[in-house]
């Protein structure tokens, strides 16, 4: 199939050989789960238990609340401890409301083992089951897949594409997903495929995972309007707008969704996700995590309960050293966790654990405009600029020139040859911009709230004073009217 | 105490200003090794005491800015700059000329500006410039070649005593340099076939740089060959040396086509004088040059037309220090018009229209 | 020379003229400034600034006699904007961001008296007479009217809580480059 251009990017190395060749194992089912109320974007769900209380296994613990949003479930069987605010697994280490489920280990479950036929289903009906399952993007940005899925029964889509592209260095979970389960990977595209209308899915797979393009060959021979697409393995191949453009050859406009282009883009992980919740009406309630880094002593892809500490896989895995970094997701975007007692969530792919050697603390120079940024950014921004007007404060502009598009993929500080930590200063400046959008809006909010004020005063005063003029209307009328009685007395008399 | 959380990434690619700095050193020490061998131990005098002098007066910058000085000397910079000086001076220079120099590239041309990064023209070439225009007669003293070794070659003691007390018997000794040669013979309306073949010209010996010049301006082909293993490290792009040499080549070409007897050939041009070293090493400064290709093709092209403008009209028989000086002025110039376009939005920086959906 | 100095001078004489006149018949009148300061500041008469009221505020602003930064609620976003509009070049990156602060009501104290929903400028606390009040966190500016007024010293200033919705990153801190 021909191939448009990449952008940009960079050639990490790639590490995938410490867990490639890993079956995917289970981890053994933890003692205690903590299952967070907000696993997604959107609104955080809405808790449905207490404390004390029972649940099987795929039982819901809180429901979707408005329409970006997905409900959480139990991952096991067992009690309800506690309902707290518990650590998030965010480099802030703020916490999030959290349901405490003590497991019995009985392991007993809602969901069936025979499975349904979806293909009788309408569209609307496969898209409440895949909401009703919780299920979000996987491949770490947690979007509510329901919400895109629906999005095919409101608007014209043409292709469905399926990132099986896992470019960030360490993980192998969806390699190890295509390898082993292919068929049920095919299976949940097929149901995509139905629920969206169309006839076109392109599966994308990077050259580096011969295995899972094969096997994946294999499985969608039984549905033609799945193709299997080679693409070169560059990062970050995994974006999904540059996987559109690569596809297809054409760009999402700025400010829209790829909806708008007839495309929809899922994680291949989702579509396995989508299978299960679709076919036998199981909620997401585990995944695959790849665990890895070079402090790992023995790295592995696990099926994951969400809820387990990552504590337990580093202690499954082997800790080779005391001084690490703890990285959920991959070493290019993902996000330091402020310690080990946190729990793994559905946006999880990956815990790398890395030593000081890989991950130093480096010490940055100054800007000798390379402008081997510029070369790396597959967005086409210009990181030096960027960061200069950052330094000095003006936020502004350095969002008019392109920091409002930038992707945070770190392409540009992972060249920087100054290690100036570039994407560092993104981050710090959109949350400045943020902020002070937040501020506008408080201010004209404010403006209206005191303009109402005085409105609501010059309306009492004006009661008042009307008030007060019909109190001396009446009273002028009925000293007339004693006046006219006097006199009247006064002539009788 | 909580500690600040790590941004991502959490990797490296183990880049380093130094390495820049490093390859681009070693790229030129071929030419310079061979300079030094054909023009003898004043060459290294001099070599060694510009670099001093760079290093010291960016020693004293940074003393005076406040900041670290060992850190930022280790960079590599300011030899690198040392160096280009070096090589654009003539070989036989006095000292003062080389201490001057430094000084001027490192205070001037670099620290007031702000230091590392911040500098709007090259320092060496700045430096150059201005020993050009100040003291036009120890800048345009070229001797011919006196390879080490040879018994014309001066001694130790004899060297020292030219780089410090200046040069002995100086009309004797003193040459015209190639470039300097043609223009002359042509201001004075002799053909060019008649002043080349006075002063012995072949492209053998220019190209290997076995003629008198500076340092940079004569071994051609090896300052080739270290351009072409900057290339490969991929520390510059071909952009800028290839489009400043083709530049040069088609106007050469076309010029030559019309008057042969007046204007050289494009050979001539591109192996004599300082065009390798410009096109390689100067023009290509990461500093000093525009971020994206397209910028870097324009200022390539800006350069590649000065320099023949100057070297055949001008008042200098070498252009590239100027050329290189005004094409450094219109880099933020081009910086701010020439910039990519970002995924999802048109040239103007305005949201793409949606395709309409008519499938 | 005489006739070099002569022509000069009645160079520079015509010309001075020919200019002074021009500034007279030719002068623009400024842009009502004031109203446009006024629009951009929030509005509430907090009276934070010292003013009397944000009227007032725009005023001193458009003379001259204010600063750009001296409008709390505002914060940053309000100096740079002010900045931008009347074209002054200032380094605004010492400028301290205040961190934003509600009013909240100790409920054992309140007493009733009706006295702090009259000062606030926004209308942010509901109360009768003789029932305990209560702040709407999301209408409350900081401007702490209610504060000076209160008899009973019952409302304090919180600092709004960080929640993971809210938390940005820091400003990347130089590492210490070693020696």
């Amino acid at each position: 199939m021909k191939l448009f251009r990449f952008r940009g990017g960079v050639h990490p190395k790639g590490y995938k050989e410490l867990s490639e060749d890993l079956a995917i194992e289970q981890l053994p089912l933890p003692s205690k789960l903590y299952i967070p109320l907000q696993q997604h974007i959107g609104d955080p769900a809405d808790v449905a238990v207490s404390i004390g209380q029972s649940v099987l296994k795929g039982q819901v613990l809180g429901h979707s609340q408005g329409t970006i949003s997905a409900p959480v479930h139990a991952s096991s069987s067992g009690t309800i401890i506690d309902i707290l605010n518990f650590t998030a697994p965010h480099p802030s280490g703020l916490a999030v409301k959290t349901v405490v489920l003590q497991t019995d280990g009985k392991d007993q479950q809602t969901h069936n083992t025979i499975p349904l036929s979806p293909f009788n289903l309408s569209p609307e009906e496969v898209a409440t089951r895949v909401g009703a399952a919780g299920i979000v993007g996987l491949g770490g940005a947690a979007f509510p897949s329901a919400v895109k899925l629906y999005q095919g029964v409101t608007r014209a889509i043409d292709t469905l594409i399926i990132n099986g592209g896992e470019c960030e260095p360490f993980l192998t979970c969806d390699d190890r997903l295509m390898r082993e389960r292919a068929e049920e990977v095919i299976d949940g595209i097929r149901i995509m495929l139905h629920t969206l209308k169309i006839k076109k899915a392109l599966v994308a797979i990077e050259s580096n995972k011969p295995t899972a393009l094969q096997e994946m060959k294999q499985a969608s021979k039984i549905c033609p309007e799945v193709t299997v697409v080679k693409v070169p393995t560059r990062y970050p191949m995994g974006w999904d707008k540059q996987l559109i453009r690569i596809l297809t050859g054409r760009e999402v406009p700025a400010g829209k969704r790829s909806a708008d282009l007839g495309v929809i883009v899922h994680n291949v992980a989702t579509a396995y996700a989508i299978h299960e919740a679709v076919r036998y009406v199981k909620p997401l309630i585990s995944r695959i995590v790849t665990v890895s880094g070079d402090a790992i002593i023995k790295p592995k892809n696990v099926e994951v309960r969400m809820g387990t500490l990552v504590s337990e896989l580093l202690d499954y895995s082997g800790l080779n050293s005391s001084d690490y970094r703890l990285v959920m997701g991959g070493p290019m975007m993902g996000q330091a966790l402020p310690h080990a007692q946190v729990p793994v969530v559905k946006g999880c792919n990956g815990i790398v654990v890395l030593s000081n050697n890989m991950a130093p603390v480096q010490s940055s120079q100054a800007c000798i405009r390379c402008s081997q940024c510029i070369s790396a950014c597959p967005v086409g921004l210009l990181p030096l600029e960027m960061v200069t007007r950052i330094k000095k404060g003006d936020y502004k502009s350095a969002n008019d020139i392109g920091l409002k598009d930038c992707i945070g993929c770190a392409s540009c500080s992972y060249v920087c040859p100054a290690n100036i930590p570039l994407v560092h200063y993104f981050n710090f400046a959109k949350g400045k911009i943020r902020d002070q959008q937040q501020v506008q809006i408080k201010n004209q909010k404010t403006k209206k709230l005191a303009e109402a004020k005085r409105v609501r005063i010059a309306a009492i005063e004006k009661s008042k004073k009307e008030a007060a003029a019909a109190r001396k209307a009446q009273r002028a009328a009925e000293k007339a009217k004693k006046q006219q009685l006097t006199q009247h007395s006064d002539a009788s008399t | 105490m909580k500690l600040a959380p790590h941004s991502a990434p959490h990797t490296h690619s183990g880049n380093a200003v130094s390495r820049v700095m490093l390859h681009v050193i070693i790229a030129l020490l071929p030419a310079t090794i061979f300079g030094i061998y054909i023009f003898g131990l004043p060459a290294l005098n001099l070599l060694l005491i510009t670099i001093i002098s760079c290093l010291i007066a960016e020693a004293i910058s940074l003393r005076i800015a406040n900041k670290p000085i060992t850190c930022h000397l280790l960079d590599g910079s300011a030899l690198l700059t040392g160096l280009l000086l070096a090589l654009s001076l003539p070989p036989w220079a006095p000292w003062w000329i080389g201490v001057l120099g430094g000084f001027f590239a490192m205070i001037v041309g670099k620290h007031i500006f702000g230091g590392l990064g911040q500098n709007v023209f090259n320092p060496a070439m700045l430096a150059r410039v201005a020993l050009l225009i100040s003291f036009p007669l120890e800048m345009t003293t070229w001797v011919d070649i006196k390879p080490l070794f040879t018994p014309d070659a001066p001694g130790f003691i004899e060297s020292l005593q030219i780089t410090f007390l200046g040069i002995p018997n100086l009309d004797a000794i003193s040459s015209a340099s190639l470039m300097g040669h043609a223009k002359t013979e042509l201001s004075l309306d002799r053909s060019l076939s008649d002043s080349l073949t006075s002063i012995d010209y072949s492209l053998t010996s220019t190209s290997l740089g076995i003629v008198a010049g500076s340092i940079g301006e004569t071994s051609s082909i090896l300052l080739l060959l270290g351009g072409i293993y900057l290339l490969v490290k991929r520390i510059i792009s071909w952009h800028i040396p290839l489009t400043m040499i083709a530049t040069i080549v088609v106007l050469a070409s076309l010029f030559h086509f019309i008057d042969s007897e007046r204007y050289t050939d494009p050979l001539f041009h591109i192996f004599s004088g300082g065009i390798m070293l410009g096109a390689f090493f100067i023009a290509t400064d990461l500093v000093t040059s525009p971020n994206t290709k397209l910028g870097q093709i324009i200022f390539a092209i800006g350069i590649g037309v000065l320099v023949y403008v100057i070297r055949t009209w001008g008042g200098y028989p070498e252009g590239i220090g100027f050329a290189v000086l005004l094409m450094n002025a219109m880099t933020p110039l081009i910086d701010h018009y020439i910039k990519p376009r970002i995924y999802g939005r048109n040239r103007r920086g305005n949201p793409m229209a949606t395709p309409s959906q008519n499938d | 020379m005489i006739e070099a100095i002569g022509s000069i001078t009645i160079l520079g004489l015509t010309l001075g003229s020919v200019l002074g006149y021009a500034a007279r018949v030719f002068k623009v009148e400024s842009d009502p400034i004031t109203e446009k300061i006024e629009a951009m500041l929030p509005g509430s008469n907090c009276g934070q600034c010292g003013f009397p009221g944000c009227s007032t505020a725009a005023q001193s602003i458009a003379s001259g006699e204010a600063a750009i930064t001296m409008c709390p609620p505002g914060g940053k976003a309000l100096a740079q904007d002010l900045a931008t509009l009347l074209n002054i070049d200032m380094d605004l990156s010492a400028v301290k961001e205040e961190e934003p602060l509600f009013a909240i009501v100790s409920e054992e104290l309140c007493i009733g008296c009706t006295k702090c929903f009259k000062a606030c400028p926004t209308d942010a606390i509901i109360g009768a007479p003789k029932q305990i009040h209560v702040v709407i966190q999301e209408a409350c500016t900081g401007c702490k009217a209610c504060i000076d007024i209160c008899p009973t010293e019952c409302l304090q200033m919180l600092p709004v809580e960080h929640t993971l919705k809210t938390w940005k990153w820091h400003k990347p801190v130089p590492e210490p480059i070693a020696a």
